[in-house]
């Protein structure tokens, strides 16, 4: 296909150019009162123009920058995302009307670094992407009116992430200096054991800690709780969601290189375990339900591992699946949060007593996205974890599949909780929830609609999963 | 693919009432139209119970579509005959439930019939799915309705109640799809007759068996896992407690023989003893529990653990006969138990306890009611000539084949089923009247719904011939093909430590491989 180095590239082009516009509304209104609500449908502009670009292929800028199926796939997931994402902030009720333009301004920063993540396939550019997308998310965290704890959790983020980058690019020093290149596609050609390649192996772990702790997989994930409670709810809405894409498509990328037996490969399975075992534990004793959303991301950072280290397209494929049905079912479950916040305080569980009476599709919305956390069918949520256990299964982690499956049974305690409260408690003596108008039931209905229909006919999205992981590893 | 999809549409058209159901108006028209779509159901499954063949061992009534190809899954269907009968049982129980059902729920009607629908499509689904990630689809997707109809209509105690059962029972089936992931890359394929005609290793049977069995076991309920059941039943609308009674247990019992004892058919042989030892203890533990209890739900709950040991302990019999009185008897209890549940809801109707002392001496102020009560006892206790006689003695007969002391260890179990209904029913016929003087007898809405019942009741027990005959050939060719396969299984020489910890000899074999 003939296609120009331009049109390769549309939907980043398409993002960055939303950024400039923003940026150039900041610079129009310094007293910064603009109308955004042009917004979402500009956003919704992108989600067309990934798809145009999914069958897209093309390698640039030195062979550092690739369009693949995998590229693809994830930008219309993080084009789609961020679509949500801004129909949900737009109206944020915690936000000051003075920094709303350079919030979305930052915020689209922090999507095209995603973007560009997906696509590249070489160290350097892989940490550049990873900063973009982090550096606007450090100062977007404190937003939240004058609230101290959203800038504690600022603070956390960035002490976090910092320390984490820092570590990475201290791995990548010794992955250049063992194995004398950046570009995955050669790195992948060497050896990884820890017999053979002692320093590019530690080099390699310490590399992939930057995108841990991004995922929020356990020994990184201490900020992930802290995070989402401190920041306003639409933010921990995207922080929960986006990020995590581009996590794990680096390590999909990377994971051409753990092959299953590997000492790394071993060690990320253990950490899958401890993360899920975790993160469900933990999840059980909280009361605050953006916490609970904290932990379970941790617990699903678990879930996500056991593809990644079978060594198998299918179980590559099986990862950028249930990340984009991670998405699309916390999305689903904060839009429900963000919407009977309505002043943009932080939900206990109690306050979703009674919801079935008060709002009773928002409480359908809610039980839909939970049902799907736990991995019930006929929700995507099931048909993720369904593909994950049969692509790890008999590649030598067996035993992580066994603890996925008990933590299933953990993690239900608390995610019924939460129906459990929406359908059987009675409501709190002052229900705080503003009236949520038609247009947020039916982007409720609408995310409700695409976890089941991701759950009942999973092969037409399963199908780009599939292609791409097959791209990587043939 | 052959024909009309008879059993799509038994699934899907439930589906299609529920979707309608919300547009409808508030009121009458919620129950009628659950009604209708529950004959309608009914009026469908009459052509598909009649061209049933009696003697064909396969499948029928199959359909195949793909469903998610990239992964092997389809959308298969089909019937045989270990299945063909509890089908039959759902379709008739939806227009039963909602009769049942029409002035003991006052409140969220729509909600309701919504759970009902769904749990009648559930149902079907899991009876007649082919592919084992269908199966498990449908099974799971059942608890989330039942989960709401004792949640949301239950009793006072229903937050606790529901939640236990919800608990128990998934996280009994989180390793149910380890197993049936381990099967299908074993076996190749999610298509249960493939894989059923695949023989498996030893140790591979031993621990899918051990997984299986987990989530059959807590369904049944069997003994260290029944203390959900009585909570639940307890709870739970009338509506509910038939449904779990007639359908959710035998979904475990069903799930033993139509996976544990086709797939693992060595490991079934090895874990028979065990399996047969807390059957018994099952019926015995059961029908002491159920003699102690003062509240009729909770007596007839723990009376279901008794009679579903009986079930488990026919199919591990492993011949005709006990696998024969296992299915009569899963359908039996449906039936009866069914009935039971129907008739307490309809006396708490009346004098809203569902306690004995409450309810004494009806049997002069409501003579039909105590006609009805009588015969679900009798056939609850297996007198002769009602329906469970034909199961339990089946079952009897097939123990006593197989070892004299397991038939004799049982018995003791028929013994307690009569001590504890007959105590029930002379107390609630002959007893002490206290309340039951101003009660008004049955009227017809409630005699429509236990009519159908109390004929199947005496139908099965006086001519169970036409039942038993859609059940052998199915019976017969399960059991040929289990014992071939046990023969052949020989115990290979790797432990199920190594099979499960295999990393270290899958890299040795894929370096050997290069």
């Amino acid at each position: 296909m003939p296609t120009s180095t331009f049109l390769l590239c549309l939907p980043e082009l398409y993002q960055m150019a939303l950024a400039l516009v923003l940026f150039a509304v900041i610079l129009a209104n310094p007293n910064q009162r603009a109308n955004l609500s042009w917004l979402p449908a500009a956003a919704a502009v992108n989600i067309v123009l990934a798809a145009c670009a999914l069958p897209l292929k093309g390698l640039l800028f030195y062979d550092a920058y690739q369009i693949d199926g995998l590229s693809q796939f994830f930008k219309l997931a993080i084009a789609a995302g961020f679509f949500i994402t801004t129909l949900n902030a737009v109206r944020q009720p915690t936000l000051e009307t003075d920094k709303r333009t350079d919030y979305f301004f930052l915020l689209s920063v922090s999507a095209l670094g995603l973007m560009l993540l997906a696509s590249t396939v070489e160290l350097v550019s892989i940490y550049i992407a990873l900063e973009a997308s982090s550096y606007s998310l450090y100062a977007i965290i404190a937003l939240r009116g004058k609230d101290r704890r959203a800038a504690e959790a600022g603070i956390k983020y960035i002490m976090f992430g910092a320390a984490a980058t820092a570590i990475s690019l201290y791995g990548f020093s010794y992955i250049l200096a063992t194995q004398h290149t950046s570009y995955i596609s050669e790195l992948a050609a060497k050896s990884w054991s820890f017999a053979e390649a002692p320093g590019a192996a530690i080099g390699l772990m310490l590399f992939l800690a930057g995108f841990f702790y991004k995922l929020a997989l356990f020994p990184f994930h201490f900020w992930c709780p802290d995070v989402y409670q401190g920041s306003s709810n639409e933010t921990a809405a995207y922080v929960a969601t986006l990020p995590k894409l581009g996590a794990v498509v680096v390590l999909v990328r990377m994971a051409a290189l753990l092959k299953p037996g590997l000492e790394i490969t071993t060690l990320i399975a253990v950490f899958g375990a401890l993360s899920m075992t975790y993160g469900n534990f933990a999840a059980l004793a909280q009361k605050d339900l953006k916490r609970i959303l904290g932990y379970s991301s941790v617990a699903h950072a678990g879930y996500v591992t056991l593809g990644l280290v079978s060594g198998t397209a299918q179980g590559l494929a099986a990862s950028a699946f249930y990340i984009v049905v991670y998405l699309v079912m916390n999305l689903a479950c904060f839009w429900v949060v963000c919407r009977l916040s309505g002043n943009g305080e932080n939900l206990q569980l109690e306050d979703l007593g009674g919801l079935f009476k008060r709002q009773p599709f928002l409480a359908f919305v809610l039980a839909v996205s939970a049902f799907s956390l736990v991995g019930l069918p006929p929700t995507a949520g099931f048909m993720g974890k369904l593909f994950l256990i049969t692509s790890a299964w008999n590649h030598g982690y067996n035993w992580l599949v066994i603890v996925a499956a008990v933590n299933t049974a953990i993690s239900i305690y608390y995610y019924l909780n939460m129906v459990r409260h929406a359908y059987t408690k009675e409501s709190p003596e002052y229900p705080i929830a503003a009236k949520p108008g038609a247009a947020s039931a039916v982007w409720g209905g609408v995310l409700a609609a695409a976890v089941l229909f991701l759950g009942v006919l999973p092969s037409p999205v399963f199908q780009w999963a599939l292609t791409a992981g097959k791209q990587l590893l043939p | 693919m052959n024909g009309f999809p008879i059993l799509s549409t038994l699934i899907f058209l439930p589906l299609i009432g529920a979707a309608i159901l919300p547009f409808l108006p508030r009121g009458n028209a919620v129950r009628v139209f659950t009604l209708v779509v529950g004959v309608v159901e009914t009026i469908l499954a009459i052509p598909f119970a009649s061209d049933f063949h009696l003697d064909m061992a396969g499948f029928q009534y199959t359909e195949l579509l793909p469903w998610a190809p990239q992964w092997g899954l389809n959308y298969a269907l089909g019937v045989d005959g270990i299945s063909f009968l509890m089908i039959l049982l759902t379709v008739v129980l939806l227009p039963l439930c909602v009769l049942c059902s029409w002035s003991y729920i006052s409140s969220r009607l729509k909600e309701f019939h919504f759970c009902l629908l769904l749990m009648t499509s559930a149902c079907i689904g899991v009876f007649a799915s082919l592919d084992f990630v269908l199966f498990y689809l449908f099974w799971e997707a059942m608890l989330v309705p039942m989960y709401l109809l004792i949640a949301v209509w239950g009793g006072p105690d229903r937050r606790y109640a529901s939640l236990k059962f919800f608990l128990y029972t998934l996280a009994g089936s989180t390793l149910l799809l380890v197993a049936i992931v381990a099967y299908a890359i074993h076996g190749g394929s999610f298509y249960i007759p493939d894989l059923m005609n695949k023989t498996y290793p030893f140790n591979f049977q031993f621990w899918t068996f051990l997984a299986m069995a987990l989530a059959f076991a807590i369904k049944v309920p069997m003994f260290p896992f029944h203390t959900w059941l009585p909570a639940a039943h307890v709870e739970a609308p009338t509506a509910g407690s038939v449904l779990l009674a007639s359908v959710l247990l035998k979904m475990g019992t069903y799930g033993f023989l139509r996976f544990c004892l086709p797939l693992a058919p060595a490991a079934s042989q090895y874990f028979a003893p065990f399996m047969i030892a807390i059957s018994i203890i099952s019926i015995i533990y059961g029908g002491f529990l159920a003699l102690g209890q003062k509240d009729m739900k909770k007596l007839i709950a723990y009376s279901s653990v008794g009679h579903m040991g009986f079930v488990t302990l026919g199919i591990f019999m492993f011949n005709l006969r006990g696998v024969e009185g296992a299915l009569m008897q899963m359908l039996n209890h449906g039936i009866t138990t069914g009935g039971l549940f129907m008739l307490v809801g309809a006396i708490y109707e009346r004098s809203h306890s569902r306690q004995i002392k409450d309810n004494l001496g009806l049997g002069k102020y409501l003579p039909a009611y105590m006609f009805f009560f009588g015969l679900f006892s009798l056939s609850s206790l297996a007198f002769p000539g009602t329906n469970s006689f034909v199961g339990e003695a089946l079952v009897l007969i097939g123990a006593f084949k197989r070892n004299l002391w397991v038939g004799a260890l049982a018995i003791p179990g028929a013994l307690l089923a009569a001590a504890y209904m007959l105590r029930l029913l002379q107390k609630l016929a002959w007893g002490q009247p206290s309340t039951g003087k101003s009660f008004v007898d049955l009227n017809a809405r409630e005699w429509i719904y236990l009519a159908p019942l109390a004929i199947f009741v005496i139908y099965i027990g006086l001519a169970p011939t036409r039942a038993l005959r859609t059940m052998d050939a199915s019976i017969t060719h399960m059991l040929d093909s289990m014992r071939a396969k046990t023969e052949v299984v020989q115990s290979t020489t790797k432990t199920p430590q190594q099979l499960s910890f295999n990393a270290a000899k899958i890299v040795q074999e894929v370096r050997d491989a290069d």
